[in-house]
C-alpha cells in the first residue's frame, strides 16, 4: 500500500480583478501536480484565470472556540463604521 | 438516494432540555440555520453520521462512472462521445469534492477507499444495474441524474458547511447531465421503431430502480428524524419520490413512452400522481451486494485502483526526488 498523497487547499481567481478564493482541496504528490489536478477538478467550466495551491498542513488557522476573545476588540469599536456619525441633512452628501 | 439509509447511532431524537449545555448550544445554532464548520465542536453522532453520508455519496459518484463509462467507446457520434466523456468526468469531480468534504471530519481518503474496496461502505443501489443499450445512457441521465438532483438541491442548505458547499458546485453541474440524457432520448424516439423500442425498454428497466434510489419510506425512521433535526436531511424519502414522479411522468409522456406502472394515475385531489410500490425485496438484495452488477462494479473499481498503484508510486518518487534535489541545491548555495 503506497502512502497517501498530501492534501492541498485550492484557491482560484475567478476573473481578472478579483481575489483568489478558496474553492476546496485535493490530493496530489507535489505542487505542480496539485495545480494540474486543480485545473481538472475545479475549473472545468472556465471558473478561473489563476490557481494557487498550498499544502493544507502549512495553513495556520484561528481556533473556533476562541472566536469570542479573538474578535472582541473590533466589536467594541463601533465608531469605525461611518454610520456611527450623524451628518445633518443640510451638510449634504458626505 | 446517493446515500441510502444512513444510520445515526442514537435510539431517538432528544429534546433541547435533555441535552448538556454544549450540545444544546450546537443544536440551537443548527435550528437558527447556522453552518457548522470543520474544527468546531460537534456531537460525535453528528460527525459519524456525516462521514457515513458524505463518503457514501462520494462512493456513488465514483462507482456511478462505471455504467456510463461502458458506453464512452460505443457512443454513436463523436459529439455524443465528447459529451458523455465530459459528463463522466464531472462525476469524478463530484466524487472528489465530496471526499474532501468528508476528510474535514477527520477520516482519511485511504480509509474511505479501503471501506469502498472491502465492501464495508455502501454506494447507491442504482449503479448495480447494467447499461445494455445506448438508450440506457439517455435513461441514466434523465432518470438517475434527475433523481439525484431532487435529492441534492435541498441538501445544498444542509448544516455542515463543507458538504453544503460541495453540493452547490455539484448542483451547478447536474442540470447538464440530465439534459444530455433527455436529449439522447428525444433523438431516439424520433428515429426508427426499433430505436423507439430501445428507449421504451430502457425506461422499463430503469423506472423502478430509479424510484428505489430514494430509499424505503422513512416516516417512522429514528435515523431520518435525527438527520432532519441535524439538518443533514431535508425531506422524507416519500416526499422526494412523489416530487420525482410528478416531474418525470409528463416528460415520459412527451417522449411518447409508457411508464411501466399499472397503478400510475393522476390524483386531482392531492395534485400529484398515485403510483405503485417498488419491489423492496429487490432493493434490499441489491444493497446487500446481490444486484446484477455489484461484483462487476467493485471488481472494476478495485482493478482501477490496483492497476494505478505503480503510477501513483511513480509520481510520489518523482516528487520526492525533486524535493531532495531542491534541498541539495539550496544547501550548496548557502
Ligand atoms: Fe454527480
Ligand atoms: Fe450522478
Ligand atoms: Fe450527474
Amino acid at each position: 500500500m503506497s502512502s497517501e498523497w498530501p492534501l492541498w487547499e485550492v484557491f482560484i481567481r475567478g476573473q481578472h480583478g478579483l481575489n483568489h478564493r478558496h474553492v476546496g482541496s485535493l490530493h496530489a504528490p507535489d505542487a505542480e501536480m496539485a495545480v494540474n489536478n486543480a485545473r481538472d477538478v475545479y475549473t472545468r467550466r472556465n471558473e478561473g484565470v489563476s490557481i494557487w495551491v498550498v499544502r493544507s498542513s502549512d495553513i495556520t488557522a484561528s481556533t473556533p472556540s476562541e472566536k469570542g476573545p479573538l474578535f472582541e476588540p473590533s466589536n467594541s469599536k463601533v465608531y469605525r463604521h461611518p454610520t456611527f456619525f450623524d451628518v445633518p441633512e443640510e451638510v449634504g452628501h458626505m | 438516494m446517493y446515500a441510502q439509509m444512513v444510520k445515526t447511532d442514537g435510539a431517538r431524537v432528544r429534546s433541547l432540555d435533555e441535552m448538556d449545555p454544549v450540545e444544546r448550544a450546537f443544536q440551537e445554532r443548527i435550528d437558527a440555520g447556522q453552518k457548522i464548520e470543520p474544527k468546531e465542536w460537534m456531537p460525535e453522532g453528528y460527525r459519524k453520521t456525516l462521514v457515513r453520508q458524505i463518503s457514501q455519496h462520494a462512493h456513488s459518484e465514483i462507482v456511478g462512472q462505471l455504467p456510463e463509462g461502458n458506453w464512452i467507446t460505443r457512443a454513436p457520434t463523436l459529439e455524443r462521445k465528447a459529451i458523455l466523456l465530459a459528463k463522466v468526468q464531472d462525476e469524478a469531480g463530484h466524487g472528489l469534492y465530496l471526499y474532501c468534504a468528508a476528510e474535514t471530519l477527520g477520516v482519511s481518503r485511504d480509509e474511505m477507499y479501503e471501506q469502498l474496496h472491502s465492501g464495508k461502505a455502501k454506494y447507491s443501489s442504482i449503479f448495480n444495474y447494467p447499461t445494455l443499450s445506448w438508450a440506457d445512457i439517455g435513461a441514466v441521465g434523465w432518470l438517475v441524474d434527475g433523481a439525484a438532483i431532487m435529492n441534492q438541491v435541498p441538501l445544498q442548505r444542509c448544516s455542515y458547511g463543507p458538504y453544503a458547499r460541495a453540493l452547490v458546485r455539484i448542483c451547478k453541474e447536474e442540470s447538464f447531465h440530465q439534459r444530455q440524457g433527455f436529449d439522447i432520448l428525444m433523438n431516439m424516439v424520433k428515429g426508427t421503431p426499433a430505436q423507439k423500442a430501445l428507449v421504451q425498454d430502457a425506461l422499463n428497466r430503469w423506472w423502478w430502480p430509479s424510484l428505489m434510489m430514494f430509499g424505503p419510506s422513512d416516516d417512522a425512521s429514528v435515523h431520518s428524524a435525527q438527520s432532519m433535526a441535524w439538518k443533514i436531511k431535508q425531506n422524507s424519502n416519500d416526499e422526494l419520490r412523489q416530487k420525482f414522479v410528478d416531474q418525470t411522468v409528463p416528460q415520459a409522456e412527451y417522449l411518447g413512452l409508457t411508464v411501466p406502472d399499472p397503478d400510475l394515475k393522476w390524483n386531482e385531489e392531492k395534485g400529484g400522481y398515485d403510483f405503485g410500490e417498488p419491489d423492496w425485496s429487490e432493493f434490499f438484495a441489491v444493497i446487500a451486494g446481490n444486484g446484477p452488477c455489484n461484483a462487476e462494479r467493485l471488481d472494476a473499481r478495485k482493478k482501477a485502483w490496483n492497476d494505478g498503484e505503480w503510477f501513483r508510486d511513480g509520481l510520489v518518487a518523482h516528487a520526492e526526488k525533486a524535493r531532495s534535489r531542491r534541498q541539495a541545491s539550496r544547501i550548496a548555495a548557502e
